[in-house]
């Protein structure tokens, strides 16, 4: 079974293959290093490209108005911020030439806390993606929606956002939750499409058939079902409130926890479907609270839902702080863990008018 | 890799023909024409703000005819900024619709009300939408040119700048991108340098004596020319194009030309006397030359200046964006402004 970076690897095959992908390219996306976290190995349309987020992103605006299908990695998002102006421009370019052009790139880059990677590795880029209007954002949490977002991102006409939750990356597939195709064995597949140690120039990818599995943008998805409250969250706090809320049911509380999976457009109806039913609502996310993505789903929350709610909603998300600290001490609280999670979710359910 | 420099072979004074030095002046007049009409309708309230490129006809004209024009990459793809309606008039373009951007009517042509005028696209002729930071066009470039050259033809990509936005640092990216071992690029870059930034003169920011030399450290061929004169301009363009087009490779090209009236209507929009007139000097030489009288010249004038009063008074009646198009065009599919999947 996959993890996330091997299905991220096997989409961009399929993107080369039956889509039309013409570039994949960034820092030290080609060969021989195949992607700081390997999610480039082995691929036919992979390139380095100089040390420059602005060109990256430039160049795949071009390539896009030309055309080119095209994947341009910013190693981490903490490096994109230089090129802030040039990702709203490429979700301009439909807009401000009135409907003339498009501009159909993938801009993937890692996001988030949990590699203890210091105030430079671990940003979130949530709350800025989703105030660049023309882009479609998409976040896994499982090997096979990362697989199905990214030929998702791929084939749409418009620049979308494939944010990659970077402590998910070795995470495997539950079983059950396979791409369709792929080698039960985890051995099997890691010597098909993992470059191996050492020289690598005569080595080429084994790729297994894998099907054109689409994860529409748009659709969350339920991943447990329950009556007391709804946990909404997304990338790597996802499976903290999902064993958290599996902890909970000893307590006698169960939630229902939904992957929101993709930022824009979001699946708004499942969200209000479920507080409808539960009356009771937790956003979770990693990035800093003020001005957080789950801030606006609380306003949709109060105004569309008021009547409807049996306690506040509530957003559970990082903290205002510039950056995330080295130290253990400090990355723990900095952002939300099983701890933090667990609790905000027993004071949501048992909380009284 | 190699830096040394062949010299660009320019072919001798003579080589242009009496026709296209009369469409040469014809085109600078009407661009001239087009952007002291703009100024006017800023002047009468229609229009919000008026930037162009009065005083770059002679360098901008020669461009837009040299440009291979269509629709993808077998053809040239232009990264222009905001001071080149000569460029667009030259390609081909109707002066009335520069007029429809100024008056940010529904029938603007290039952004449908939404943008400044001298903000161009037009996806038929790979015009990427102009946008007013002075720099990102330089960044966006690269990518076309990849495409450019693995179509396999003759289409290169042109992008334009002005002197003071050579400073940002995308500059720098199209230089190293245009220029990696890896894959050199048909990249023709253009720096048309006015000598100012909005207030700020050239002087006192910029170390470099000129601006082409940069492009030496990168291998990079490189030339600055006399951006004032049609006839320098057509064929230093021809010559730098040729290299682009056959060998595959980046080009940078700085011409020295005039700003007539300052850098928007921000600044007045105002006439200045203490920079040469490009048109003057042409029409000088082309009366010494028999070429044209100065009555035909002042005849072409005022026609041109007939013709778009009267584009204007009917841009003035054309309708203004209706409020609810705000949404339209967000996404190429479908509607998902509100979020909602």
């Amino acid at each position: 079974m996959s993890n996330m970076v091997q299905a991220i690897r096997m989409a961009l095959h399929v993107g080369e293959e039956r889509h039309g992908v013409t570039d994949i390219f960034g820092e030290d996306v080609g060969p021989p290093l195949g992607g700081a976290f390997t999610a480039t190995q082995g691929l036919k349309t992979a390139w380095n490209s100089p040390l420059d987020e602005r060109g990256i992103v430039g160049t795949s605006i071009g390539l896009g108005l030309a055309g080119c299908r095209n994947v341009a990695e910013i190693q981490f998002c903490d490096y994109g911020f230089n090129s802030i102006d040039l990702l709203k421009l490429a979700g301009m370019h439909h807009w401000m030439s009135n409907g003339e052009w498009n501009c159909p790139i993938t801009i993937m880059t890692p996001v988030g806390s949990g590699i203890r990677g210091s105030i430079y590795h671990s940003h979130s880029f949530d709350a800025t993606t989703t105030h660049i209007p023309g882009f479609k954002i998409a976040l896994p949490s499982t090997p096979r929606d990362a697989y199905g977002l990214l030929l998702s991102c791929i084939v749409d006409p418009n620049p979308c956002f494939f944010l990659v939750p970077k402590s998910l990356m070795r995470v495997r597939s539950l079983p059950g939750e396979e791409i369709p195709g792929e080698p039960g064995d985890d051995r099997v597949l890691a010597k098909m499409i993992d470059a191996p140690l050492g020289d690598r120039t005569s080595w080429k990818p084994q790729w297994p058939e894998t099907p054109d599995h689409l994860v529409p943008f748009g659709e969350a998805r339920t991943v447990r079902s329950g009556r007391d409250l709804t946990v909404v969250s997304y990338g790597r706090t996802l499976p903290l409130c999902v064993k958290a809320a599996e902890a909970l049911v000893e307590e006698g509380i169960d939630a229902e926890v939904i992957d929101l999976r993709s930022l824009h457009p979001y699946d708004w109806s499942r969200i209000s479907e479920s507080v409808r039913r539960t009356g009771r609502v937790l956003y979770v996310n990693e990035d800093s609270e003020i001005t957080n993505f789950g801030e606006h789903l609380i306003r949709r929350t109060v105004e569309e839902l008021f009547y409807e709610l049996a306690a506040p909603p509530r957003l559970l998300a990082g903290a205002h702080v510039p950056g995330i600290g080295l130290a253990d001490s400090l990355e723990m609280v900095s952002v939300p863990q099983l701890p933090s999670i667990t609790d905000a979710i027993r004071s949501l359910a048992r909380s009284e008018p | 890799m190699s830096t040394s420099l062949r010299p660009v072979r320019s072919p001798p004074a003579s080589e242009l023909s009496p026709d296209l030095l009369s469409k040469l002046h014809s085109l600078m007049v009407k661009a001239r024409v087009l952007e002291e009409r703009l100024i006017q309708m800023y002047r009468q309230g229609d229009g919000f703000f008026w930037i162009g490129g009065p005083g770059e006809e002679a360098f901008n004209v020669p461009l837009g005819l040299l440009i291979h024009k269509g629709r993808g990459p077998q053809y040239d793809y232009c990264h222009f900024h905001y001071r080149q309606s000569a460029t667009l008039l030259a390609m081909g373009a109707d002066p009335i619709d520069a007029m429809r951007q100024m008056k940010n009517s529904a029938t603007d042509p290039y952004s449908g009300g939404r943008n400044f005028v001298g903000h161009y696209s037009i996806r038929q002729w790979n015009v990427v939408p102009v946008s007013s930071p002075i720099e990102v066009q330089y960044s966006i470039a690269p990518g076309t040119a990849i495409a450019n050259k693995r179509a396999g033809g003759r289409g290169i990509t042109i992008v334009t700048g002005g002197d003071a936005g050579t400073a940002e640092g995308d500059f720098s990216t199209c230089l190293v991108w245009s220029s990696r071992p890896a894959n050199q690029l048909p990249v023709l870059m253009i720096v048309t340098n006015n000598k100012w930034g909005i207030s700020t003169h050239f002087q006192g920011q910029h170390g470099e004596k000129r601006i082409s030399d940069r492009g030496k450290a990168f291998g990079i061929e490189s030339k600055t020319i006399d951006g004032n004169d049609p006839e320098v301009s057509y064929r230093e363009l021809s010559a730098a194009m040729e290299y682009v087009r056959t060998e595959r490779k980046p080009f940078l090209l700085e011409a020295m030309v005039s700003r007539l009236y300052g850098h928007s209507s921000a600044s007045g929009a105002n006439r200045t006397n203490d920079e040469a007139d490009c048109i003057a000097g042409f029409e000088r030489r082309l009366e010494e030359r028999g070429l044209l009288t100065r009555q035909q010249m002042d005849e072409l004038r005022a026609q041109f200046t007939a013709e778009l009063l009267a584009a204007h008074k009917q841009v003035k009646e054309e309708p203004q964006p209706e409020s609810k198009s705000i949404y339209e065009h967000v996404f190429a599919d479908r509607d998902l402004v509100r979020g909602d999947g």
